[in-house]
């Protein structure tokens, strides 16, 4: 009987579920551990306030340069850069990747090359996207593209071959023709795991764009970063990585808003 | 009474082949003429000539040993066998979802050579499109079709009510029980109106009850709408239940060993397993099934 069981034995039994309010209030309290450990090392001056800021310092910067509208105009700057590269890279690698996962013709050729390009740095890839494409958005759009556009299309390719047999078997039964099998099975099948793929490897995005503004760039939150790092502005760098952070939360729970509304059916 | 209309030649490794064909081919014709009445007559729905199957090379699995048999208009014909016996492969071979190593197998006088709307299939793996709704898995034949949409409504409506789900039309697989799932994959393989049904163990994943269940449904609807259908189980009393003939299967390589012709009268009720008759065809089957497992060890 589950009246009989302790709290305990229910919070430490494998994979049973918790009450949500029990999971809310563990999920507040990591925030306050982690915030208040801050605030003891930085106020406490157990760590110089150069190097480790106070929250309350933080918080302060974030109020003024949103007040000047600084913080805005360089968040809206980084979120262009890095939805930019990531549509651009989803748009080609949702196609292509269904397609090497369905037709192993396609995936003989891409396979090899791209499992080869996907374990490059992007970093290293900089230089050459400065000599090739300047010092221009497009650069910053670059980096991004790369870094996430050959990770997505090997997960989203793996996403189509896990697609049943069967299931594409019993839309030939019903009249389905070879063709279409791509569009009309293994597409709508994949979806939910195809957003999935997006909306991890939309969080790779965000953590290339600092990558992305280390050169050659004149705003975007990795630049102000970089730029009060010259300046010993240990709070504005603070700011700047929770800024990211955030946005990277806030697409996070997007697409997992969007996953339910475009595959409800989908556990 | 149930007569057993062939019982093949013992399968001695060394056998003449040719014979063993001939033998079961001339059986076949016979069985199918007592099932159903004149094959010309009534009409050969589908037709399996010498069908072999070997995966991989020359020294390949040999799955089906020229295999041959003919299905009459509206009959329920029934293949039981050992698991691993290449029942199911000689499924997907009428399906069109795999090529036979030689010989062909006929749907209403077309060869087989690909997959197609004329022979649905119901497979023992839940295989409804999940994005779907019910109504919309069986709807999926009749617009790929492109039947107008009243057409495609009026026949979803009909196998809705046929399989007793019109409750959980706009339920998604997800939200279904394993036998609802299956009754659904029977609709939808349906309400395309297949030349003919091809059915692999569909209620191999569900619960004894359930089975039951599913076996008086697929009746009820069978008798109702005079389909022809090629069922494969390992399940004797299902085979025996359900079937107008049971063929049996021998193990790697798959041959039909025996033709059995079930005329227990219809309609059945779940009940005729307890009746002399039944029992003493199960008896036969289980016998020819167990010289198999002999010989295999």
């Amino acid at each position: 009987m589950a009246q009989r069981r302790t709290a305990w034995t229910r919070l430490t039994t494998p994979f049973a579920n918790i009450p949500a309010g029990t999971a809310t209030a563990l999920a507040l309290a990591m925030w306050v551990v982690v915030i208040g450990g801050w605030a003891l090392l930085s106020y406490g001056r157990v760590v110089p306030n150069m190097f480790l800021p106070t929250p309350g310092t933080v918080l302060q910067t974030t109020y003024r340069m949103s007040l000047d509208g600084s913080l805005f105009y360089h968040t809206l700057t980084s979120a262009k850069v890095v939805l930019l590269g990531f549509i651009v890279s989803s748009l080609i690698a949702v196609p292509l990747g269904l397609w090497m996962g369905t037709y192993r013709v396609v995936q003989a050729p891409l396979e090899p090359l791209v499992n080869f390009i996907r374990y490059l740095p992007v970093t290293s890839f900089v230089p050459l996207f400065i000599l090739w494409i300047g010092i221009g958005i497009e650069q910053r759009i670059a980096v991004i593209f790369f870094g996430t556009f050959f990770q997505q299309l090997v997960m989203i390719s793996d996403c189509a071959r896990s697609v049943s047999r069967d299931l594409v078997n019993a839309s030939y039964t019903l009249g389905t023709k070879r063709s279409e099998a791509v569009w009309h099975v293994i597409f709508p099948a994949a979806l939910p795991a195809i957003l999935d793929t997006l909306r991890v490897t939309m969080g790779w995005a965000w953590t290339y764009l600092v990558v992305a503004e280390l050169v050659a760039a004149s705003s975007g939150l990795g630049y102000i970063g970089l730029k009060a790092m010259r300046g010993f502005q240990v709070d504005v760098i603070f700011m700047a990585i929770a800024a990211i952070g955030l946005l990277g939360l806030i697409t996070d729970t997007a697409f997992r808003i969007i996953r339910a509304r475009v595959a409800p059916w989908a556990p | 009474m149930g007569t057993l209309i062939l019982n093949a030649s013992p399968q001695t490794a060394a056998g003449p082949k040719v014979t063993m064909t001939e033998t079961i081919k001339a059986n076949n014709a016979a069985g199918t003429a007592a099932a159903a009445g004149d094959p010309r007559s009534a009409g050969t729905t589908m037709a399996v000539e010498d069908v072999t199957l070997r995966y991989g090379d020359a020294n390949g699995v040999l799955a089906l040993d020229d295999v041959s048999l003919k299905v009459a208009k509206n009959e329920f014909c029934v293949i039981v066998g050992p698991s691993g016996c290449g029942k199911s492969s000689l499924l997907y071979l009428a399906a069109g979802l795999n090529d036979a190593t030689w010989g062909s197998i006929k749907v209403d006088g077309r060869e087989v050579i690909e997959p197609g709307p004329d022979r649905g299939m119901v497979f023992q793996s839940y295989t409804l499109f999940p994005w779907l709704t019910v109504r919309a898995n069986i709807e999926y034949g009749p617009k790929r079709k492109g039947l107008p949409a009243q057409q495609r409504k009026q026949i979803v409506d009909q196998y809705l009510n046929e399989v007793g789900l019109a409750p959980f039309a706009d339920h998604y697989p997800a939200q279904l029980s394993g036998g609802m799932k299956q009754r659904v994959a029977i609709a939808r393989a349906l309400a395309n109106d297949p030349a003919v049904l091809l059915m692999d163990e569909p209620f191999g994943a569900l619960d004894s009850q359930t089975r039951g269940t599913m076996q008086k449904l697929l009746l009820r609807v069978w008798e109702r709408q005079q389909k022809t259908v090629l069922f494969v189980t390992h399940d004797i009393d299902e085979a025996l239940v359900l079937g107008d003939r049971v063929l049996v299967m021998t193990a790697r390589p798959g041959k039909i060993k025996a033709e059995i012709k079930v005329d227990i009268p219809r309609p059945r009720s779940m009940d005729v397993i307890l009746e002399p008759d039944f029992i003493a065809l199960k008896r036969r089957i289980l016998g020819l099934l167990h010289d198999e497992i002999d010989e295999d060890h």
